[in-house]
């Protein structure tokens, strides 16, 4: 780390936020990405030290910790740090963070709020399109050069009324719900609890879900108990003409089961921003056109990005002012998170 | 109905071929070697004509034909039919309007989708392993952007409402205002184009909308506009619209339809920013059998003297 310049010495009496990797918008932009003139930031991975030496040594002075899918907060870092009162997440899921532990020591949790919801549903939306009507395979086809030689290209399905079954009415889900339903599809969906003013079909469990739909569109969070939600038993009730999005959490699909039922084709297709080992893919559905993949980017717009930056500064400078957060995540009625980063 | 003489100008659809096949004498014109020997033979015993997108029935094939009583086209677009020589000889002529607006306006929405998101390349970019090294590149988000949709017909009018759910602004260029709608209308296409982030042809093809994008019109879209185009090949310069796509001078196409299909220019074939298909805007099981169902229907109402389900003319 730099040593400290004198003509910066009101430098030093700014709060540190602690950062323990880079999140992808530092990678992207640079480290000045989040900057603020309120505080500064504390990079643990620009440290020889190993994490808990670097925690120990730095344990007073950290209030706030900016945290990223791939930076997990546990309990254990978690305890290192007893001054933490903040932690700012840039990303959409929260299943990183030790939720519970939080609620424990009264730190607050500042999430993405809605900001992504767009984006999301933009791209369950648009994998559904290009599974059913093959646009990235007869893409790809015409890219070759085989349509002159090869004919007539194979045809794909309709969207216009199909029915879509949406696991996890949250923010994301609603806004892919809105989206569809100009297509003529109808909407069905299964949630932790019914929502009373929604008009949609509610189905109290997701095979019941997938046996009445024609596509299952995953936007609910990883929690242990979503943790491989759609079973075989759910893909074999989707069957062979159903499809199945995911631009939610890898784990929440058993993805051995997936695999097995498309390259079988006991279900039409999928389209999968996410993974179970990221950046790790099955490499079976590389021979698959009836699969659409893309790198756990559904929120990787210049957008979101812009927004996101706006959101996560303007949390750290709400919280070293004592005002309200802008995105606070209410911690009393959770399900459990254990941190895991999956 | 077996000896009336159906010449059907290309290959389309299995299902309806076999239909044909079934119902009618059919004479497939594709696999006729040569073609006015063919026509010498048979012209007084064919009585109708099926084409579609690719071949249909221009003055020369009417004027081989003496009892032509009707042209049955496979789709909804009627340029590859004169349809003035028909009139002039009293010529029936179908289409397959309706059955196929959903499905076209769904696949414009989806190379918006594909071409601002990058899927394509996002599915590429996975399968080539380079996930492993890093992320992808950031893209454009969708939601909010204005689209500008010259023609708004009923395909032109599926695809506003599918792109309002994404809070889109939607304005057009038609032949006349549409008073009845609450979208903003423009009376020039370059005034459109400067005006939207994505622009969309959704028009029929005519003498008139020839080339209805052009230079001026690709230059007011600018570096970051975006190109669909599911109508006509031919309602697009595509020379121009390639320059401009290799030399960045737009954002980004997605294309349904071109100039020469199935040829398409392989200069695009390497760009990113750009989604090619195969002409695909109606192709799905449901609608192409909904679709030769119509031309079936049509026939089978001529034969009978019964009203035609969709005339044209």
């Amino acid at each position: 780390m730099a040593a400290e310049d004198q003509s910066q010495t009101s430098q030093s009496d700014l709060p540190y936020v602690l950062i323990l990797k880079p999140p992808p918008s530092f990678v992207l932009f640079g480290d000045h990405f989040f900057h603020s003139p309120n505080f500064q930031y504390l990079k643990a991975y620009e440290s020889p030290l190993p994490l808990p030496h670097f925690l120990h040594t730095h344990a007073q002075s950290v209030q706030a910790l900016l945290s990223s899918g791939g930076a997990p907060v546990t309990a254990d870092t978690i305890r290192l740090l007893p001054r933490l009162g903040l932690v700012v997440t840039t990303s959409q899921g929260l299943n990183h963070i030790d939720l519970s532990e939080c609620r424990r020591r009264g730190i607050a949790v500042a999430g993405a709020g809605t900001i992504f919801s767009a984006d999301c549903a933009d791209s369950a939306v648009g994998l559904l399109i290009d599974v059913l009507r093959k646009i990235s395979a007869a893409n790809r086809y015409v890219k070759q050069g085989l349509w002159s030689s090869q004919g007539i290209y194979p045809l794909g399905y309709k969207l216009g009324g199909k029915h879509v079954g949406i696991v996890g009415l949250g923010s994301i889900g609603t806004e892919v719900a809105k989206r569809l339903e100009p297509f003529g599809c109808s909407i069905s969906y299964n949630s932790r609890s019914k929502k009373p003013l929604v008009p949609y079909t509610f189905y109290p469990n997701v095979v019941e879900l997938a046996a009445n739909c024609d596509a299952l569109i995953i936007c609910c969070a990883l929690t242990d108990e979503t943790h491989h939600l759609i079973s075989k038993e759910a893909l074999l009730a989707l069957g062979k003409d159903g499809v199945i999005i995911n631009i939610a959490r890898g784990p929440i699909i058993d993805e051995k089961e997936l695999v097995h039922c498309l390259v079988k084709g006991e279900i039409r297709g999928a389209g999968l921003d996410v993974f179970e080992h990221e950046p790790d893919v099955p490499v079976e559905l590389f021979a698959l056109d009836n699969v659409v993949m893309s790198p756990h980017n559904a929120v990787f717009t210049r957008e979101s990005f812009d927004d996101l930056c706006k959101l996560v500064v303007g949390n750290l400078e709400a919280f070293f002012s004592n005002e309200p957060l802008l995105t606070p995540v209410a911690l009393d009625d959770l399900p459990h998170f254990s941190g895991r980063k999956d | 109905m077996e000896s009336i003489g159906v010449l059907m100008a290309c290959p389309m659809n299995p299902y309806l071929e076999q239909e044909l096949h079934k119902r009618f004498t059919l004479h497939r014109f594709w696999k006729v070697p040569d073609k006015s020997t063919f026509l010498t033979t048979h012209c007084n015993s064919i009585r109708a004509v099926v084409g579609n997108a690719s071949a249909g029935a221009d003055a020369q094939l009417i004027e081989a034909l003496p009892k032509l009583e009707i042209v049955a086209s496979f789709s909804v677009g009627l340029d590859k039919i004169d349809l003035a020589k028909c009139k002039e000889k009293g010529i029936r002529v179908t289409n397959t309007p309706d059955v196929l607006t959903e499905d076209v306006a769904d696949l414009a929405i989806g190379l918006m989708l594909a071409v601002l998101r990058k899927l394509c390349e996002s599915d590429r970019y996975v399968r080539s392993g380079k996930w492993k090294k890093g992320n992808y590149m950031l893209t454009t988000k969708f939601t909010g952007k204005r689209v500008g949709i010259i023609g708004l017909g009923r395909i032109g009018m599926a695809i506003a409402k599918r792109a309002e759910a994404f809070s889109c602004p939607i304005s057009y260029h038609s032949r006349t205002e549409k008073t009845e709608t609450k979208y903003k209308y423009y009376p020039s296409v370059v005034e459109l184009a400067a005006n939207c982030d994505i622009l969309v042809v959704a028009c029929s093809l005519t003498e008139e909308t020839r080339h209805i994008v052009n230079r001026k019109v690709i230059d007011a879209l600018g570096a970051k506009g975006v190109l669909i185009n599911i109508g006509r090949g031919p309602h697009v310069d595509e020379p121009e619209l390639v320059s401009a796509l290799v030399e960045r001078r737009i954002g980004g196409a997605g294309l349904d339809v071109f100039e020469h299909e199935p040829e398409v220019p392989e200069e695009l074939f390497g760009l990113d920013n750009v989604v090619l298909l195969p002409h695909v805007g109606s192709g799905t099981v449901e609608t192409r059998k909904a679709m030769a169902d119509l031309v079936l229907g049509n026939l089978e109402a001529h034969f009978l003297n019964k009203p035609l389900l969709t005339p044209v003319v």
